[in-house]
C-alpha cells in the first residue's frame, strides 16, 4: 500500500446519503480477477445511460470536476456488500480521500487497506464543504493525516478522529499481513493452547 | 468474575494479541470463501510469496455467479466461467476444500456452512461477503470482510480488529400467524435505520427470538448487516445443539458432549450490560414490504407508500423522492394495490428447507397469477434434495413456479437471473438497492410466505388472511 501523509486535491460533491457499494460498482463488474481497471465502471449506472453514452448531468461527468480526488458525500457511505471492488474502483478513478458524516464499517476498513483515507466530519461541516465545492469552481482541500486536519483554501480547518494504529499503518504504508506475521509465534502458541 | 456478554466471551477466547494502541489480533476458526471476492487475495499471496497458514480451516464454494439452470450444459458466461476456474485452480494450489458447481453439497456459502457443521457456537467465522452475519444465529461471532482481509486470514489465520460496541435488540412476545423472522428483522431495520447498527455487534434476545427455530434465527442474523451492524448473534440453546449434531464437520460422540458443555457457557451473563438496547413487541409486528431502495424503506403490508413531503428531514425527503421515482410508485398507494411481474424465493436470507416448506404451503393447490414469472432457488443442493424428497418441487411446479439449481441467483443477479428494466419483483432476498436485481429493476423485500402469496395474487396481499 502507498503511504498516505497529506493530500491536496479537487473536491467532488456527491450529495446523497446511504450510497451503497452496488451503486459504487455494480455487480456485473465483479467478475474480473484483477484489482485494477475498475475506475471506468465507478458509479456506472449513474454515469452512463443504457446505451453506454455519458450522462452529462452526473457530477463526475461535469468538466468542472474532472480530475477530482476528494469525494464529499452523505452519511453511511459504502453500505451494503463487502466488495473491495468499491474502493478499488474509487482508487482507480483517482480518489484518495472521502469525506462524509459516517461510513459503513466494512467499506471504511477496505478503504484504509487501499490507501484511501475515509474522513469523518460532522454533518454540518460536510454540508459546508459540500456547498463550497458546489458553488466555487476548482474548490480544493488539503488533508493532513499526521495533524488529522482538513484544511480549506481560506485556512480554516476541521479536525477529524482516526484510530492511532490505523493512522500509523496509512502514514507508513504498512503491510498489515507482514505486521501480523511478526507475531507468528504468538499465533502458534494460541493454536497449541486451543488444540488447533 | 465480572459479567460478560456473549460477544465479549467469544472475543476474549480468540485474542492472540491485544495491546493498547494496536489493533487486536483475533484468531479465526472458520474461513469461508467464494469465487467473486477471493481471486485477488490469492494473487496477493503469490505476489508476496506467502502461503496459506491453515488450509484445513478455509472452505470454498461457488455460489455468486453460478447458473441455476441445467448444469449439464456448458457455462455460456465466459467471464463467470473464468472466475470459477480461477477458484478451482487456487483451491488446488493451496490445498483448500472446494464445493464446486458439480459437487453434491454445493450451495450458497451461508447455507452450506451451517449445513456441513462448519458453523458452531463460540466460533469466529469470516467470509468475503457481508451476509456472513448469518452464522451468528448459532452463537458465533461471524462477520463479512473485504478481499485484503481474506488475504490476511489466508496468510495468518487471524484478523486485525477493533472491538465494536454491543447492541441488544430484544423482541418479546408471540408472533401472529403469517408473521415471520423476516418481518422481525425488516421491522427492526425500519425502526433503527440502515445505519442504526453501525459500529456494533447486535445480540437478539427475548422470548420471540427464543421461540424461533435455528433457520429462522439465521434469517434474522443474516440481515444484521442491513442495519449496518458488524455482526448479529443469538445465544445457542438446545435447538442449536440439535441442529449442529451429526453434521459432517460437527464434533462426534464424547467430543460433542464436551463441546455442548462449553457452548452452554456462552450466553450473556445476567448482569452484563450492552452499550445500546431497544425492545420490540412481537405482537405488534405484521408482515413487512419494502417500498423504496434500501431496507429501512419498509412499511406494514396494511399501510400505504409513504409521502416524501411527510418525511421528518430534508435528506429523508430527498431520498424518498428519489426512491419513488426509481420504484415507479406514487405516494399513498396502498401496498396491496402494487402489482408485480416477478417473484424470487431464494438467497442466503430465505432459501433453506423451512423457508421452502412455508412458501410451498401457501402455493399448494393454487396457481401463479398469469403474467407473473416466479422462481424458487434452493440455497444448496442439499436443500434441493430434501425439498424434492418432501415433494415441495412438485407443489411449486404444479402452481407454476420454476424450480432451479442452488445459488445466489437473483439476489444480486450476477448470473442470468436478472430483472429487466422496470420489472417489479417480490423477493425474499436482503437488498432492494437500485439495480441490485438488474438495472432499473424494482425490488420489494418480503418473507417467503408473502412472496408466494404475491405470486398467486399478482400483487401484494396480507398473508395473515390466508391462515386457518
Amino acid at each position: 500500500m502507498e503511504p498516505f501523509r497529506e493530500h491536496i486535491g479537487l473536491c467532488v460533491p456527491l450529495d446523497r446519503v446511504n450510497i451503497d457499494t452496488d451503486q459504487i460498482i455494480p455487480k456485473q463488474f465483479l467478475k474480473r480477477i484483477e484489482r485494477t481497471g475498475f475506475g471506468e465502471f465507478l458509479f456506472n449506472d449513474w454515469r452512463y445511460y443504457d446505451d453506454g453514452s455519458i450522462n452529462p448531468d452526473f457530477i463526475l461527468n461535469r468538466d468542472l470536476y474532472k480530475g477530482g480526488t476528494i469525494l464529499i458525500t452523505g452519511a453511511n457511505f459504502g453500505c451494503g456488500s463487502s466488495r473491495e471492488h468499491a474502493p478499488w474502483a474509487l482508487l482507480d478513478y483517482g480518489f484518495r480521500v472521502i469525506i462524509a458524516p459516517s461510513f459503513a464499517d466494512i467499506f471504511k476498513n477496505n478503504c484504509c487497506k487501499n490507501g484511501i483515507l475515509p474522513v469523518i466530519l460532522s454533518t454540518e461541516s460536510v454540508e459546508e464543504l459540500m456547498l463550497a465545492s458546489t458553488s466555487e469552481d476548482g474548490y480544493r482541500l488539503k488533508i493532513d493525516l499526521e495533524a488529522q486536519l482538513v484544511i480549506r483554501p481560506d485556512n480554516v480547518s476541521y479536525s477529524f478522529e482516526i484510530d492511532n494504529f490505523q493512522k500509523n499503518c496509512m502514514l507508513k504504508g504498512i503491510d498489515e499481513i507482514g505486521w501480523t506475521l511478526q507475531f507468528e509465534s504468538q499465533i502458534a502458541d494460541y493454536e497449541a493452547k486451543s488444540g488447533i | 468474575m465480572s459479567s460478560k456478554t456473549m460477544f465479549k466471551k467469544i472475543w476474549d477466547n480468540h485474542v492472540v494479541r491485544e495491546l493498547q494502541g494496536e489493533a487486536t489480533i483475533l484468531y479465526i476458526d472458520t474461513h469461508l470463501i467464494h469465487e467473486v471476492t477471493s481471486p485477488q487475495a490469492f494473487e496477493g499471496l503469490r505476489l508476496a510469496n506467502r502461503g496459506v497458514r491453515r488450509p484445513s480451516q478455509t472452505f470454498a464454494t461457488m455460489d455468486h455467479n453460478v447458473p441455476t439452470t441445467d448444469r449439464s450444459l456448458p457455462i455460456t458466461d465466459l467471464i463467470s466461467k473464468k472466475q470459477m476456474e480461477t477458484l478451482t485452480e487456487n483451491c488446488e494450489e493451496f490445498g483448500i476444500r472446494l464445493y464446486d458447481l458439480h459437487h453434491s453439497d454445493q450451495g450458497i456459502v451461508h447455507v452450506l456452512g451451517p449445513e456441513l457443521g462448519l458453523t458452531q457456537p463460540g466460533m469466529t467465522i469470516v467470509c468475503g461477503d457481508s451476509h456472513t452475519s448469518t452464522h451468528g444465529a448459532f452463537g458465533a461471532l461471524a462477520f463479512g470482510i473485504g478481499t485484503s482481509e481474506i488475504e490476511h486470514v489466508l496468510a495468518t489465520q487471524c484478523l486485525l480488529q477493533y472491538q465494536p460496541e454491543t447492541f441488544e435488540i430484544r423482541i418479546d412476545g408471540q408472533l401472529q400467524f403469517g408473521v415471520t423472522a423476516k418481518d422481525i428483522i425488516l421491522s427492526v431495520i425500519g425502526k433503527i435505520g440502515i445505519d442504526g447498527g453501525t459500529g456494533t455487534v447486535v445480540e437478539y434476545t427475548g422470548s420471540a427470538i427464543k421461540s424461533l427455530d435455528v433457520e429462522e434465527r439465521m434469517t434474522i442474523c443474516n440481515m444484521s448487516i442491513e442495519a449496518g451492524a458488524r455482526a448479529g448473534m443469538i445465544a445457542p440453546d438446545d435447538k442449536t445443539y440439535e441442529y449442529v449434531a451429526g453434521r459432517e464437520f460437527s464434533p462426534k460422540g464424547e467430543e460433542f458432549d464436551k463441546a455442548v458443555a462449553t457452548w452452554k457457557k456462552l450466553p450473556t451473563d445476567s448482569g452484563a450490560t450492552y452499550d445500546h438496547s431497544i425492545t420490540l413487541s412481537a405482537e405488534d409486528l405484521v408482515p413487512q414490504v419494502t417500498w423504496g431502495t434500501n431496507p429501512e424503506m419498509v412499511v406494514n403490508v396494511t399501510e400505504t407508500v409513504p409521502d416524501p413531503d411527510k418525511m421528518p428531514t430534508q435528506h429523508q425527503k430527498k431520498a424518498a423522492e428519489n426512491a419513488l421515482v426509481y420504484m415507479g410508485l406514487r405516494p399513498n398507494t396502498p401496498i396491496t394495490q402494487i402489482a408485480i411481474d416477478k417473484v424470487f424465493i431464494g438467497s442466503c436470507t430465505n432459501s433453506r428447507i423451512t423457508d421452502l416448506r412455508v412458501a410451498a404451503e401457501v402455493a399448494k393447490d393454487r396457481k401463479v397469477s398469469s403474467g407473473v414469472n416466479a422462481i424458487v432457488v434452493p440455497g444448496s443442493q442439499a436443500v434441493k434434495r430434501q425439498a424434492e424428497a418432501e415433494g415441495l418441487d412438485k407443489v411449486f411446479r404444479a402452481a407454476g413456479f420454476e424450480w432451479r439449481e442452488a445459488g445466489c441467483s437473483m439476489c444480486l443477479a450476477m448470473n442470468d437471473d436478472v430483472l429487466q428494466p422496470g420489472e417489479r419483483c417480490a423477493s425474499t432476498s436482503n437488498r432492494n438497492f437500485e439495480g441490485r436485481q438488474g438495472k432499473d429493476g424494482r425490488t420489494h423485500l418480503v418473507s417467503p410466505q408473502m412472496a408466494a402469496a404475491a405470486a398467486i395474487e399478482g400483487k401484494f396481499v396480507d398473508v395473515r388472511a390466508w391462515g386457518n
